[in-house]
C-alpha cells in the first residue's frame, strides 16, 4: 500500500464509493477507499432497495429528487456493463389516520413546491394502482410514479468501477485501527498494513460511524438500531409501487427479480450492532403483509436477515467537516434512507471537501446543529 | 475448457447462474462466496446455496489459489425450508 493519499475513505459502501468516484471526477488525484470488509457488506447490502422522494423536510425532499434523477442516467454516467435495475413504479404511501392523512396532505403540498410529481389520492384511487390491495380502514395515500428499487449491489458495483477507472484505490478487507490527529487537523489513519497519511478523511463508516469518529476524537450522535427484513421468493410480476403504511409500520415491494422484499420498523428495537434475527418477525410481518395484500400469502418466504440504520436525533444525515478536527468529514446517520440518496450526498460531499460551491446547500446538515438545537426533524421514517 | 462449455454448465439452478458468470466474477477480482453471490445471486434462491455453495468454493480455490478449506462460506440464514407468508400469518408466536 501507498502511505500517502490526498484523501482517505473509511466504508467500502454506496456513500463512500459515491464520494470517492465524486473527489476523482472533480480532479483529487490520490483518492483511496478502505473497508474492513467486502463492499457493500454493511447497510448498503443490506436495506430495502428501495427510492423515494416522498419526504417530509425540504432537505430530504432535494436530495431525495437530485439522487433519482441521478440513477435515472447512471448505468450511463459510470459506463456500468450491467443494469443497476432501477425499476420506476412508484410508491404508495398509505394513511390511516386523520392525523397521517393531515401530515400528508402537507407533505404532498411542499413535494410539489419542489417539482416531485406526487398525488393525494382517495383509497378508491389507491386500489386502482394496488388492485390487490386490501382497502379496508384506509382514509387516503400517496403516490408518487417516479419512486421505486434499485439493486443496491449493482449500484455500489458501479461506483466503485467507475471510481477505480478514474484512479482510485479501493481496499477492502482493510481496517483502520486509528486515526492520527495533530493540532486539530487529520494527518493520516492507520491500518494492520501500516500507516496512510493523508489530509483529508472522510468516515462512511454506516453503522459504526459513531466507532469511526471516536477514533479522530470526535463525539457525535449517532447510534445504530437493528432492522429487520425479509425476501420472498420470485413470481411474475404482480406488484408495481412499494407499498409503505407508517401505521403498520411495513414496507413491501416486488424488485425486477420478482422476489417480494418487506421490512418492519419496530420502535421497541434497542440500539445497538445487533445483526441477528427473530422468529416474532417473521409472524408480525406475515400477519400484517397479507392482511394488507392478501396474494401475498400464496408466496414462500426464502431468507431473512438485518441490518443497521445509523440514526441521528432528527432522522436526517450529518454531512460536512467536524468544526474541532479540520480535514475530519462526515457523511453519516442516515436514518435508513442513506442508500437513496446517497448520488448527492457523494456529490456533495465532494463539493465541500474541494472548497467548491455545493449543488445545493447543505451546511445546516452540518453536526453543529445539534449544539445549537437547530434540528430538522423527518416525520416519514419507517 | 471453452467460454461455449462454461456457457453451459449451470452452477446456481435455482438462479440459472452458469460456470461462465462464476469465473467471470472471480477473473473481476471476486475472491469470496459473499461477494459472488451479491454479484451474480447464486445462492440466493430457493436452496439458498444448498447445491452451489460447495462449487463455488470450489472455483474460488482454483482459479485464486487459496486452499479450499479457507474459502470463507457465507452466513446461513433461515429458514431452512422455504415457508409461505400464509402459514406464517397463522403461526403461534
Amino acid at each position: 500500500m501507498l502511505d500517502l493519499a490526498d484523501a482517505v475513505i473509511i466504508g467500502g459502501g454506496i456513500n463512500g464509493l459515491s464520494v470517492a468516484y465524486n473527489l476523482a471526477r472533480l480532479g483529487l488525484r490520490k483518492v483511496r477507499v478502505l473497508e474492513k470488509n467486502y463492499l457493500a457488506s454493511g447497510a448498503t447490502g443490506r436495506c430495502g432497495a428501495g427510492v423515494r422522494q416522498q419526504w417530509g423536510t425540504e432537505m430530504n425532499i432535494s436530495l431525495a429528487r437530485a439522487s433519482i434523477k441521478k440513477f435515472e442516467v447512471m448505468n450511463d454516467e459510470l459506463g456500468y456493463y450491467r443494469d443497476i435495475e432501477f425499476k420506476q413504479k412508484g410508491y404508495l404511501m398509505l394513511a390511516y389516520t386523520g392525523k397521517q392523512l393531515e401530515q400528508f396532505q402537507k407533505n404532498v403540498v411542499l413535494q410539489r413546491s419542489l417539482g416531485v410529481p406526487v398525488s393525494l389520492i382517495t383509497p378508491a384511487e389507491a386500489g386502482g394502482i394496488v388492485p390487490h390491495l386490501n382497502t379496508e380502514g384506509l382514509l387516503g395515500a400517496t403516490f408518487c410514479p417516479e419512486d421505486g428499487h434499485v439493486n443496491p449491489f449493482h449500484a455500489a458495483e458501479a461506483y466503485a468501477l467507475a471510481a477505480k477507472r478514474l484512479g482510485v484505490e479501493i481496499h477492502p478487507f482493510t481496517e483502520v485501527q486509528a486515526i492520527l490527529v495533530e493540532d486539530g487537523r487529520v494527518r493520516g489513519v492507520l491500518t494492520a498494513a501500516g500507516t496512510v497519511a493523508t489530509p483529508i478523511v472522510v468516515n462512511t463508516a454506516g453503522g459504526y460511524s459513531a466507532e469511526v469518529s471516536r477514533m479522530a476524537g470526535v463525539e457525535i450522535p449517532t447510534y445504530s438500531e437493528r432492522h429487520q427484513i425479509l425476501v420472498t421468493e420470485p413470481v411474475e410480476p404482480l406488484q408495481g409501487p412499494m407499498v409503505i403504511s407508517f401505521y403498520h409500520g411495513i414496507y413491501c415491494q416486488q424488485t425486477p427479480h420478482g422476489s417480494f422484499i418487506m421490512g418492519q420498523g419496530d420502535p421497541n428495537e434497542p440500539k445497538g450492532h445487533d445483526l441477528g434475527h427473530s422468529w416474532q418477525f417473521l409472524t408480525e410481518v406475515a400477519r400484517k403483509v397479507t392482511w394488507l395484500l392478501p396474494p401475498l400469502k400464496g408466496l414462500r418466504l426464502v431468507r431473512q436477515w438485518s441490518g443497521s440504520y445509523n440514526m441521528t436525533p432528527d432522522a436526517q444525515p450529518i454531512i460536512g467537516e467536524a468544526a474541532e478536527v479540520k480535514g475530519f468529514f462526515l457523511a453519516v446517520g442516515f436514518s435508513g434512507h442513506g442508500f437513496m440518496l446517497a448520488p448527492m450526498t457523494g456529490q456533495l460531499l465532494a463539493e465541500k471537501i474541494l472548497g467548491l460551491p455545493t449543488t445545493l446547500p447543505i451546511d445546516m446538515l452540518g453536526l453543529e446543529r445539534f449544539a445549537r438545537g437547530e434540528l430538522i426533524r423527518e416525520p416519514s421514517v419507517v | 475448457m471453452t467460454e461455449e462449455q462454461e456457457d453451459q454448465i449451470i452452477i446456481c439452478r435455482c438462479e440459472d447462474i452458469t460456470l461462465r458468470e462464476i469465473r467471470d466474477l472471480i477473473r473481476r477480482g471476486y475472491q469470496t462466496m459473499d461477494e459472488i453471490k451479491r454479484a451474480s445471486r447464486a445462492g440466493m434462491g430457493q436452496c439458498q446455496g444448498r447445491t452451489c455453495r460447495s462449487l463455488i468454493a470450489q472455483e474460488i480455490a482454483q482459479m485464486t489459489g487459496q486452499p479450499l478449506a479457507e474459502v470463507r462460506i457465507p452466513t446461513f440464514r433461515p429458514p431452512i425450508r422455504p415457508v409461505k407468508l400464509g402459514v406464517l400469518a397463522e403461526a403461534e408466536e
